[in-house]
């Protein structure tokens, strides 16, 4: 008897790796709209972090401090280098720069109250200073962007210090973004904007170009404030060696370094994903430079980009960072990308809104629709009412809470007292990308990838 | 009227922009002088009274910057940003100005006799600017709001994505920026103009100038907008 072979029908699912679904997707987006993506949140694509590095706790060659017991210090003081009146924080971790206009006028006062409550600093953003977070704010960073919106003396005056935005890391190079739907009529008049506009904002200085005329900048802003107010320069993380030595030229009393995975309510996914260096690499840069010019402990450094845990704080500081800023986990610590929101004492589902704007809790990165399903980037009055100040308060601050008491605890399990005293020594990393992108030997070996053998 | 004179040459500019902002600011005295700027950056930064100050020679970058309520006068010509971020008062260069002159000021006007460089105006907030010579390429760059009167001749890509600010030229325009156009004089413009020379101190015809303004094509995303962004 003759034998069949037994047919399959043959689907192919082999998904190809360079035309992947997430291409196929993108390209046919293209083609649709003729413009780029825009998106809120930071990259997304797996990137060498924090994660990758581990700490060498005390046991026989050095010993650990008690953790509930010993005391570990954690007053961080930034802008000593010129400023008459240095920041001076119970905590080195800072909320970073998130405009008005991006965040509601609740999520400011959010946070500045829960950064005041914890002896923390806050900082304006793009489109000005609200009266909400100046008066919720016991210590308030006021940048100065390229855009200027709402930039004035008066505010200058009322800031404890002045943060100088060179660039962001998730788009180094570009310039500011806050679509239609979020240019309200507040938004548009502290903005001198007409409602309703896509706003694209400049991504250079409208009055200096270049370090030098940085350095003139600087000392402007010194003497409009009278040499009291120390200057932040915050730059995205590119050529941040060189970077940030510049910016210690140019005068500054801080550098904010914000490596690629740092967020934005709103850029092109272009520059998100592909332009700038992780943070881990920044940090190690930014150090170097300090080290170069014998500026360690005279200029602060401030790290932020992908800072989620009090391990990655630690680390941070380990590696010579002073302080770091939050961005990201702030939101998600006021709910964002979570399923429910908190309102009128009960919770509520957020699902059908998340569906709206074709996202899903979890996955959302659609800041920059001002559609925001939980309130927090949003501009609208009905989805703002869904965060109120209390309620942010007191998860932001809880957060915070628990990066300062894992930060101590890692702090004393290494033998420190003061958690500037953690170090380079403490760490090692897991993985060669970030042994070499970190300056940090492989754990287990002496091998630093880059520096010889 | 009590007026005070600072020797820049013999007295440092920490001192002066002090007394500017503590004693003239309490009403101390009505009028600054300053002599021998020799090109010194910051002259008169920050001020917030309406006292006068006079700057008798060159100054550097960013005088007059963030000014509020006072009238800033140099005799000579102005380094780069001279009256940024004004809010409100008046800075009068005699001579010319450099490049970024009155850039993102918000008020007040900006009076330059001569010509200004670059990006004259670029991010304009409200102010109002009047240049007697002509302007460098740039000028007025997403000027938001506020007026520019140029009597002489602009450079290239002037009003570049313009938002609300309304440019009049005098004389010949290099190029329009993206999003930037000719549009007619109004009784309106031409009034306009007239008050704003009138203050400036500067005689020209009113109604030799032309207008400028946001075709607005570019305020919201389209893919019609051939990447003009
Ligand atoms: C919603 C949102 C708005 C932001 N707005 C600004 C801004 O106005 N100016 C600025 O310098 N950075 C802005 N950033 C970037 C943050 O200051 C910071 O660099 C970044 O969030 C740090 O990385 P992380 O988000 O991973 O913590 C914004 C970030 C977010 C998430
Ligand atoms: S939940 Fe809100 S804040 Fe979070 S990514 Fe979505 S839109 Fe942005």
């Amino acid at each position: 008897m003759e034998t069949k072979p037994v047919h399959f029908k043959n689907v192919s699912r082999e998904e190809s790796y360079g035309y992947d679904r997430k291409t196929l997707d993108y390209i046919r987006n293209a083609a649709a709209h003729g413009l780029y993506e825009i998106r809120g949140m930071g990259a997304k694509r797996k990137l060498p972090n924090f994660d990758d590095l581990v700490f060498l706790g005390a046991s026989m060659s050095r010993y650990p401090l008690e953790g509930y017991r010993e005391k570990c210090l954690t007053k961080t003081l930034l802008g000593t280098r010129f400023a008459k009146k240095p920041i001076e924080l119970e905590i080195p971790i800072t909320i970073a720069g998130m405009s008005f206009g991006s965040l509601s006028a609740n999520v400011k006062e959010a946070l500045g109250r829960a950064a005041t409550e914890m002896g923390t600093s806050t900082t304006t953003g793009d489109g000005g200073m609200t009266q909400e977070e100046r008066q919720s704010s016991k210590t308030l960073i006021y940048q100065c962007l390229p855009s200027r919106y709402g930039f004035n003396p008066d505010d200058v005056r009322r800031a404890d210090a002045i943060e100088v935005v060179i660039g962001q890391g998730a788009k180094p190079g570009g310039g500011g973004m806050l679509l239609g739907q979020k240019v309200s009529p507040r938004v548009a008049g502290m903005r001198t904007l007409p409602e309703g506009i896509d706003q694209r904002s400049a991504c250079r200085h409208p009055d200096w170009t270049g370090p030098d005329d940085l350095a003139i900048k600087i000392q402007e802003l010194r003497e409009i404030t009278d040499w009291e107010k120390p200057i932040y320069v915050k730059v995205g993380a590119t050529r941040t060696f060189h970077d940030v030595k510049l910016a210690v030229h140019s005068g500054a009393d801080v550098i904010v370094v914000d490596g690629m995975q740092g967020g934005t309510a709103a850029t092109q996914t272009c520059f998100i994903e592909h332009i700038g260096i992780p943070t881990l690499a920044a940090v190690r840069q930014a150090v170097n430079a300090l080290e170069d010019l014998d500026m360690i402990g005279k200029v602060q450094l401030v790290v932020s980009g992908g800072i989620r845990t009090g391990a990655d704080v630690a680390k941070a500081l380990a590696m010579g960072a002073d302080a770091v800023a939050i961005g990201q986990g702030v939101l998600v610590a006021l709910g964002c990308n979570g399923e429910t929101y908190y309102q009128n004492g009960t919770l509520h589902s957020a699902e059908a809104d998340y569906t709206a704007i074709g996202a899903a809790a979890g996955f959302c990165h659609h800041c920059h629709t001002g559609k925001c399903p939980v309130g927090i980037t949003t501009q609208d009055a009905i989805l703002e009412q869904r965060l109120s100040p209390e309620v942010g308060a007191k998860h932001l601050r809880n957060y915070l809470k628990t990066l300062n008491m894992e930060l101590t605890t890692i702090a004393r399990a290494c033998g420190k007292q003061n958690v500037h005293h953690l170090e380079r020594e403490d760490l090692v990393a897991l993985t060669i990308e970030a042994a070499a992108m970190a300056g940090l030997p492989l754990a287990g070996t002496n091998w630093i990838p880059g520096q010889g053998f | 009227m009590e007026r005070l004179t600072f020797d820049l040459a013999t007295t440092s500019l920490r001192e002066l922009n002090t007394f500017l902002h503590t004693d003239a600011r309490e009403g101390k005295v009505e009028a600054v002088t300053v002599v021998n700027p020799d090109g010194a950056h910051n002259i008169a930064v920050g001020l917030d009274c309406p006292i006068t100050v006079e700057v008798v020679g060159h100054a550097g970058y960013y005088a007059g910057g963030m000014n509020k309520s006072a009238t800033i006068t140099i005799t000579g010509s102005a380094g780069t940003g001279v009256g940024e971020n004004m809010m409100s008062g008046k800075v009068h260069v005699k001579g010319f100005a450099s490049n970024g002159a009155g850039a993102s000021a918000h008020g007040g006007l900006l009076v330059i006799e001569g010509d200004a460089g670059l990006r004259c105006g670029i991010s304009l907030k409200g102010g109002n600017i009047v240049v007697g010579g002509s302007v460098g390429s740039f000028s007025a760059f997403m000027a938001q709001a506020g007026t520019m009167v140029i009597c002489g001749d602009a450079g290239d890509a002037l009003g570049d994505s313009l938002y609300e600010a309304v440019l009049y030229v005098k004389g010949s325009v290099k190029s329009l920026g993206a999003d930037a156009q000719f549009e007619p004089m109004t009784d309106a413009d031409i009034a306009t103009v007239a008050g704003l020379l009138d203050k400036a101190g500067l005689d020209h015809d009113p109604k030799a100038f032309k207008r400028i303004a946001s075709q607005r094509s570019l305020y919201h995303w389209n893919a019609d907008a051939n990447q003009e962004y």
